[in-house]
Formats: structure tokens, sequence, C-alpha cells
């Protein structure tokens, strides 16, 4: 996830409550202390006399969210797409990761909000602000430093990571078994593409989770996205539709994901893929 | 060690949202329902511990009376009893659903002793309200870490790995602590028939707390316009590979 992308998306949506709209940044306190940051947020609101917070919907800016909610008792809305000023404020949020929309009211003094990623179309070029940096002296409580990153493991060993992969192909229960995904790492490997899967894939353990592309796995916003033997359901659909493209192949021309790809292919995926594969190779 | 699973009915939803005619909930009619999958991750990884250190693992919902089923569901998979607060299969905002658990938590530990660990999802399939695990821990004041695809007590600290761009991030926190865990922490087991048996006999604890008013209340829910994408077909089986090939070109990733 681009933070500077998420970010602006954010600040897109608190502009519309008038300004002036301060800024504070997540990664003050390194390393990483969740509690800590919640406990500056709480401060910084307090000394500006906020209307409302907004923060990012990433995994780090839900939780720091809901830390500030519970230390101030506050109701919080993560993942919003839109949300209008007044009392209450309403706001419309995901459900489902985003297969479903809620309308609903925030009653609270304080609104505290999240955006949700790659959801929200940032000001192109937002106009230029003064910016007024106002110091602040954090009192830090000890406890507010009991959660906080000690080490960190590099799983990342150089293959094309799925979350930032320009082209993914996944294969799903149309894939048939585990041998069955040599044809799709074969095409992704002639691609330069991640190979990804459905979440039928990863509890039948013919993957592992990492390559999981859905709401309970990865959200993926590739610009083409090659979904082999995948059925599309919400489950699925809720990682993979901010693909700027989506060629599905499948042997169900009525399959919920035809009608939510932009190319299709009907037909069996284990004659289709290798015959694309000996295409790339033939026209290099 | 003592382990407390949070978890929720969630419908399984296929294709396709429906939903029913006050448009304040799906249609659930012909869905089955299932616990939330972070979840369920949640429950197995619940079993392994008390496997793997002795103890007791407890399960907790908030939800309908159906809701008993993925009690039952969890007890079937090894966990030893459940605590059921039973509602009239409202909506309940994430501010009220964590104050009656923090209430339950309580009352339980008086009797029983302290949790190690308490286990809620990164946040529920339907509502994804990101926000009931912590909610409960500070109201314990109990460090809570979320996120995690790993898990493992240490003496009287738990390391907790949270999944971030590019690897994890270990946080080292000490025990009683809140964790809220991902699908992917572990692969959950299937019942088996005995566990299923063994699942009817263990004992359920059922009370209805009163419903605070909502401060996130709901009005109505949406299904997202189409994405307006219609699909091109390109062809039919292996014939299609030069279409495909073509397209590829066109779109500039060949």
């Amino acid at each position: 996830m681009d933070q500077s992308k998420a970010s602006m998306e954010t600040l897109t949506l608190a502009r519309r409550f008038g300004g002036p709209v301060h800024s504070v940044r997540i990664d003050a306190i390194e390393p990483f202390a969740p509690d800590a940051v919640a406990a500056i947020l709480a401060l910084v609101a307090d000394n500006l006399n906020a209307s409302a917070v907004f923060a990012a919907g990433t995994d780090r800016g839900n939780d720091v969210m809901a830390r500030l909610a519970a230390r101030t008792g506050q109701p919080f809305a993560a993942n919003c797409v839109d949300a209008e000023p007044g009392s209450p404020v309403s706001v419309t949020r995901f459900r489902w990761g985003g297969s479903l929309l809620e309308s609903a009211l925030l009653h609270s003094p304080r609104p505290l909000i999240t955006v949700a990623p790659n959801t929200f179309s940032a000001e192109a070029e937002p106009a230029p602000i003064e910016v007024d940096v106002k110091p602040f002296v954090a009192q830090l409580d000890e406890t507010d430093l009991v959660v906080r990153v000690s080490d960190h493991i590099d799983t990342a060993g150089g293959r094309v990571s799925l979350a930032e992969a320009k082209v993914v192909v996944s294969g799903g229960r149309g894939v048939g078994s585990k041998e069955g995904f040599a044809i799709i790492e074969e095409l992704a490997g002639l691609l330069g593409a991640a190979v990804g899967c459905s979440r039928v894939v990863t509890s039948a353990g013919w993957r592992p989770h990492t390559d999981q592309v859905g709401q309970t796995g990865t959200k993926i916003a590739p610009d083409l996205y090659i979904a082999c033997g995948i059925s599309g359901a919400t489950q699925h659909m809720a990682g993979c539709k901010a693909a700027k493209r989506i060629l599905a192949i499948n042997s169900d021309a009525e399959a919920p994901i035809m009608l939510n790809a932009d190319y299709a292919v009907v037909g069996d995926l284990r004659e289709i893929v290798p015959a694309i594969s000996a295409e790339l190779r033939k026209s290099r | 060690m003592r382990v407390l699973v949070c978890v929720k009915r969630v419908p399984f939803t296929g294709g396709k949202m429906v939903l029913a005619a006050d448009s304040m909930a799906l249609e659930t009619k012909h869905l089955g329902f299932t616990i939330s999958p972070h979840e369920e991750c949640g429950v197995e990884e619940a079993v392994r511990l008390i496997e793997a250190n002795g103890g007791e693992s407890v399960v907790l919902t908030l939800g309908p009376a159906e809701a008993v089923e993925q009690l039952r569901d969890a007890m079937a998979l090894g966990i030893d009893r459940a605590i059921h607060l039973r509602t009239d299969g409202s909506e309940w905002d994430p501010d009220a659903t964590a104050a009656v658990i923090v209430d339950a938590i309580r009352t339980d530990e008086s009797a029983t002793g302290l949790f190690d660990l308490i286990v809620f999802g990164s946040e529920s399939a339907d509502s994804g309200g990101y926000q009931v695990g912590l909610r409960v821990a500070h109201a314990l004041g109990r460090p809570a870490v979320t996120g995690l695809k790993g898990v493992k007590p240490e003496g009287g600290s738990v390391r907790c790995e949270q999944e971030v761009e590019g690897g994890r991030d270990v946080y080292v926190v000490p025990m009683p602590a809140v964790v809220t865990v991902k699908e992917g922490l572990n692969l959950p087991r299937y019942p088996s028939v005995p566990g299923r048996m063994r699942a009817g006999r263990k004992p359920v604890a059922t009370s209805a707390p009163a419903r605070p008013a909502a401060r996130l209340e709901l009005v109505r829910l949406v299904v997202p316009p189409g994405q307006g994408r219609r699909a091109e077909v390109l062809g039919s089986g292996a014939a299609a590979a030069p279409a495909v090939v073509d397209m590829l070109r066109k779109i500039g990733v060949v």
C-alpha cells in the first residue's frame, strides 16, 4: 500500500469538513508503539480542539484509531468511503471488505474516521497550503510503551510481492490440485507476475495463505489480474476489485467473475493457460 | 494456561449480496452460517495452545439464539466450554459489543481466574469494525497486539508476529494480554465425529444483556453499484490464446 496515496485520500475527505486540516505523522514514534501514537493523537486533537480525526484505513491506521477510540470512549467508523459533516456525522463505510456498503450515523462530539484505501479519488493536485509546524511536548506514560515493535522478520525473499505486482495470475478451485498450479506458475513466470489463489485453494492446502487474494487474504490493485478457474465469490472479489483490468478464464460462462471481468475466455483452463504460455514464447 | 476466544456468527456469502426487505441486513434465508474466518483461526490457535500447555479454553459469542451452533462448532474442535451473550438478532455497534464482553469476562474471571490470552479476529467478516478487541483490552488494562500471524507464549510473555509489507513485525508483551489474529495464522482442523459428540455435552453459560443505544448507528445497507465491467469474450478454449496475447500487447503487459 502506497502510504502517501492513502494519506492523500484521507486528506481529501478530511477537507470536506472545512479547514484548517492538521496532519500528524503516524511514524512519530520509532520503533512503532501504537498506544503511544494513540496517546499523542489524543493530546493533539485536544490541543487543536479538532472537530474530527481522520486516518488512512491501513492496518496501522485502523489499529491506532481503535486505540484512540477506546481511550477517549468515542465511537469509531473504520474504512469509510464517504463522510458528510453534520451532527451526527453521516458516513458510508465498508462491510464485507467493500462487497457491501453501510450508511451510518456517528454520534460523537469528535468523530473518528478511517478512509478505506484504494477507493477514494484523491484530489489530483490539491491547492498548496501554508505549513504551520506546531511543536507539542507529549507526556507518554510507561504503559503506552509496553506494546512496541522489538524485531522485524524479512519474508519477501526476492519474489515478486503479491501486494505490489503489476500483474497477478491466480488459480481457484478449477485448477484442481496442488500440482495443477505448475501451469499457473509458468504463465506468471513468463509475465513477470506474482502467483495468487482463492480461499478454497488455501483451505485445501494447495498453496500457502500468503498467496491468497481476498477479503481475508491480500488486497491487490495490479494493472492486470488473470483469474483462472475462480468463480468470483464476494470474498474473493473484495481482494481484487481494485485491479485496473481483469481477465477471467473459466469453464462457466455464467460465473460471477465473468460479470466483474473486462476480458473473458471460456473453457478448460488446463488447455487455455498452457496455450497462452506457448503463444507468449512463440511471439518472443 | 487459560485462553478465551471471541467469535462472531456470520453468513456464508456466495457470488452476490442480496438485502432483506428493510435493507438493514443481508437476506439470509438461503445462506448457511459460519464463524467469521479470522476467528476460525483464533479457535484453532486456542485449542493448540491448550494441547501444548494444558489448561482451559473458552469460547464467547454475542449473537442470536442460533449462534449456539458456532459455539458447538468451536467446542467440536476442542474448546472446553462456552459463554453465550444472547441477542434478539439486531445489530450491536462495536462500543456496545465490547462493553458487554468486558462485563462477561470480569464475571467469568472472578470465578475462575484470569485468562492469560484473550483472542479476537482482526475484524469481523461482515461489519469489519477493527476495534472490539482493542476496546476490551483497554477496559481491562491489558496490552493488545493486532493482526497476528504468529502467537507464541514464552514464559510470562507472548511473542506476537504481525504481518506488515515485506515481512513481519515482532512484539513481545506480558500476559495477561489481548491478541487479534488473521486467517493464515494456522490451517484450522476439521471437527471429528467424536469431537462433535463431545461438543453437545460441553457447558454453555447463557445470559441476555440489554443493548445500549448505538453510537455508530446503522441506517441502511447498500449493494454497491456494479463496476460496469462487461467482459469482452476473447474466445473459447486453447484457440483463444492468440487473442489473449494480442490483448496483453495492446494493454502493454508484454
